[in-house]
């Protein structure tokens, strides 16, 4: 009796631990689950941190400042003011709402020209004060000057440069991050530089991978679409690197010889590498879409008299069209985000882009060709955290409206 | 009624043949691309391509000598994603198919898993450089440049593993649960020995995307010219696709490292290819098996 009561107790404490053990498996497992979701909260967070940092800070490096004399109204100048004013675009102060003079501008290596060499001092230890005077002396001044070299009871007025707002960063057209005095933040040749070679890719991409699709899953018999398939795959194997190679070394000297251009890494030969590198998407998605057409429709309108080729552009197609956006949407993202072979054909030009036979610059190039140089924490290495805010934020907006679009597709189908 | 039946008929049957013909010329021509750059890199790379390229150390700025630092490198880097987005991946595939009940939470973690796979490969290695090289202070390092590619690969490895469980048949689960068999018995003896198959055919398709990964690695771990092999995890690499980019773009001497270039590419595509041949074969292999039992 008493061994079967012991019997028993055993019995029910295996039963306990192999219900702990599940539950516990089970919980790892969900964990491992909810990895992917942590994940993208965790790069949403790091990018943003960094990214966001931009925004309010001035777009001079803080170890630098300009400085004009105390006389002159100017209050604040844009980045924008600045590089002009530097390039001699700007040579009159009332050309930016100041006095109508000539602006006179001062480097500290030209503090030789206005004193000499023994008010410096032999070891430079007299350069504040020496800055002071020539500062207080010209009234059209402006001084590009190393903030440690200002004296304590300084003359003259420090210009604050204008603070970086989502605006001028997102609508400013010039690119030029390590410009001195200031840096140009404008995104805006990079964002039209991406989207216009990807956009072109999708145009050169769709028909031939629409065809494709289309001969695969209507038209070819078994044996060809069992050598197609692994083709495809291989296509879309192949690293993006190798691509980009490919394209320096084949696509680029093509575009040069037909178009007669002096270089040949253009908008264009991107464009055709990264068409290429969409195919295997847009054919893999577009013909699972219309492989999903109901047999019933297709035979039903075979029977009606109307050709094989009546029957794919009639019924097929127009069943499997969100599938087909799907593919197309699909295909830019990649193209979107594509960033080695970019980087290789495009020719890295960051200007607004006019045509298609131009060098231009994507977003994924910039940050990959800039970011190795951009000292961490930096006003440039912040700059290329916001591209990236901005990358992941066009691919976020590409997955999420193919998720609606192939959700819809399916809400339809019950 | 006079309509010239023989004649519409004729009509609609040319328009069918200009627009099949046209579709068949379109993809044989895409099937042709793929030859053409496999055709170029093999035909300018084998003559690069000798033991002593793939055994020897670069010499003389990259113009001379082998890679073999680079092959060691990519391969260091494959075995550690692998470490790391294998098991974690497999066992979301598992709780995903197997254990999440249908509702938001399983919504929510597959349209974050798909985000996740959209991402492009540049924010990854934004990403890594913010988290694991600068915050975690791992610096350009194996680790680093492993944990970057892992998270890259895992949607890959959890959408694989979600398919091959899916692809087990039902009644397998009911039987086992039929027989006693607890939640987790069903699930790691009988559903994940019949799922394994294709499951190692899509691990190995994305041990060939991680081989070929540039982006994720230029920040976190690839060394420009490094003529040693690594010792400890915490050490840089060069690795084939970045050592590519390299010699293809900004060596020395463009000129005189291009037949290093097409040696590189050609092992490179030569790592992709038999990756993929591989799953191939293994695909076939497996499939055979399961229709004769």
């Amino acid at each position: 009796m008493q061994k079967l009561f012991l019997q028993k107790s055993i019995c029910n404490r295996v039963k306990f631990f192999r219900k702990l053990l599940e539950r516990l498996i089970e919980g790892l497992l969900m964990l491992s689950g909810g990895l992917t979701s942590l994940i993208v909260v965790l790069i949403v967070v790091f990018l943003f941190r960094e990214g966001l940092g931009i925004f309010g800070s001035p777009s001079m490096e803080t170890s630098s400042v300009l400085v004009v004399n105390k006389s002159n109204p100017i209050k604040s100048l844009t980045a924008a003011q600045i590089k002009n004013i530097f390039d001699q675009n700007i040579t009159h102060w009332n050309e930016i709402g100041g006095k109508k003079d000539t602006i006179i501008l001062f480097r500290i290596d030209d503090l030789t020209n206005y004193v000499s060499e023994e008010e410096v001092g032999a070891n430079l230890e007299n350069v504040p004060a020496c800055l002071n005077k020539v500062v207080d002396s010209i009234p059209n001044i402006l001084a590009f000057l190393p903030a440690n070299k200002i004296p304590k009871n300084f003359k003259g007025v420090i210009v604050p440069s204008e603070k970086i707002s989502p605006g001028t960063f997102l609508g400013g057209k010039e690119w030029f991050p390590t410009a001195e005095p200031a840096a140009q933040m404008g995104v805006l040749p990079l964002i039209l530089g991406t989207l216009l070679v990807s956009f072109v890719a999708i145009l050169i991409a769709l028909p031939l991978g629409l065809s494709t699709a289309i001969y695969m899953g209507e038209i070819a018999p078994d044996g060809i679409r069992r050598i197609m398939k692994p083709v495809i795959e291989l296509l879309a194997g192949i690293p993006s690197v190798v691509y980009g190679f490919f394209g320096l070394v084949v696509i680029v000297p093509l575009i040069k010889n037909a178009f007669g251009l002096d270089v040949g890494e253009t908008a264009l030969s991107g464009s055709i590498i990264l068409a290429i590198m969409a195919l295997p998407t847009i054919i893999t998605i577009s013909e699972d879409a219309m492989r999903n057409t109901p047999r019933a429709m297709k035979e039903a309108s075979l029977a009606l008299g109307a050709t094989k080729w009546q029957t794919i552009y009639k019924v097929v197609i127009p069943y499997s069209a969100s599938g087909i956006t799907a593919a197309a949407i699909l295909g830019i993202g990649r193209a979107v985000g594509e960033t080695m072979a970019v980087l290789m054909v495009t020719g890295n030009a960051s200007v607004m882009p006019h045509s298609i036979l131009q060098p231009v610059r994507t977003i994924p190039a910039t940050i990959a060709a800039e970011l190795g140089e951009a000292p961490q924490g930096g006003l440039h290495y912040q700059a290329l955290f916001a591209l990236g805010c901005i990358l992941f934020l066009i691919t976020l907006i590409i997955n999420l409206s193919v998720e609606s679009i192939s959700k819809r597709k399916k809400g339809e189908r019950h | 009624m006079n309509i010239d039946h023989d004649k519409i008929f004729r009509s609609k049957r040319n328009k069918q043949n200009f627009a099949f013909w046209t579709f068949r010329i379109l993809s044989f021509g895409i099937a042709g691309i793929l030859f053409w750059i496999l055709g170029f890199i093999v035909m300018h790379g084998i003559k690069v391509i000798s033991w002593d390229f793939i055994t020897k150390m670069p010499e003389d700025g990259m113009t001379k000598g082998g890679i073999m630092p680079a092959i060691v490198g990519t391969l260091t880097l494959v075995a550690g994603s692998i470490i790391f987005a294998f098991p974690l991946g497999i066992m979301a595939g598992i709780y995903m198919n197997e254990y999440a009940r249908e509702g938001f939470l399983k919504r929510f973690i597959q349209v974050m898993t798909n985000n996740l796979a959209g991402i492009p490969s540049i924010v990854f290695g934004l990403f890594g450089m913010s988290l694991f090289v600068n915050k975690l202070h791992f610096g350009d390092s194996i680790l680093a440049g492993s944990l970057t590619l892992g998270i890259l690969v895992l949607p890959i490895v959890i959408r694989t593993t979600e398919e091959a469980l899916k692809a087990v048949d039902d009644s397998f689960r009911i039987g086992s649960l039929a027989l006693g068999a607890s939640k987790w018995q069903t699930t790691s003896r009988v559903i994940l020995p019949s799922a394994f198959p294709n499951i190692i055919t899509g691990l190995i398709l994305s041990i060939g995307r991680v081989s070929g990964e540039t982006a994720p690695i230029l920040f976190t771990c690839a060394a420009y010219f490094l003529p040693k092999l690594p010792h400890s995890i915490m050490d840089q690499v060069m690795a084939l696709p970045y050592h590519l980019y390299v010699i293809a773009t900004s060596g020395t001497n463009i000129t005189e490292s291009r037949p290093i270039a097409y040696g590189t590419a050609l092992v490179l595509i030569a790592i992709v290819l038999i990756m993929n041949i591989l799953a191939n074969i293994l695909r076939r292999y497996f499939g055979k098996k399961v229709k004769t039992n």
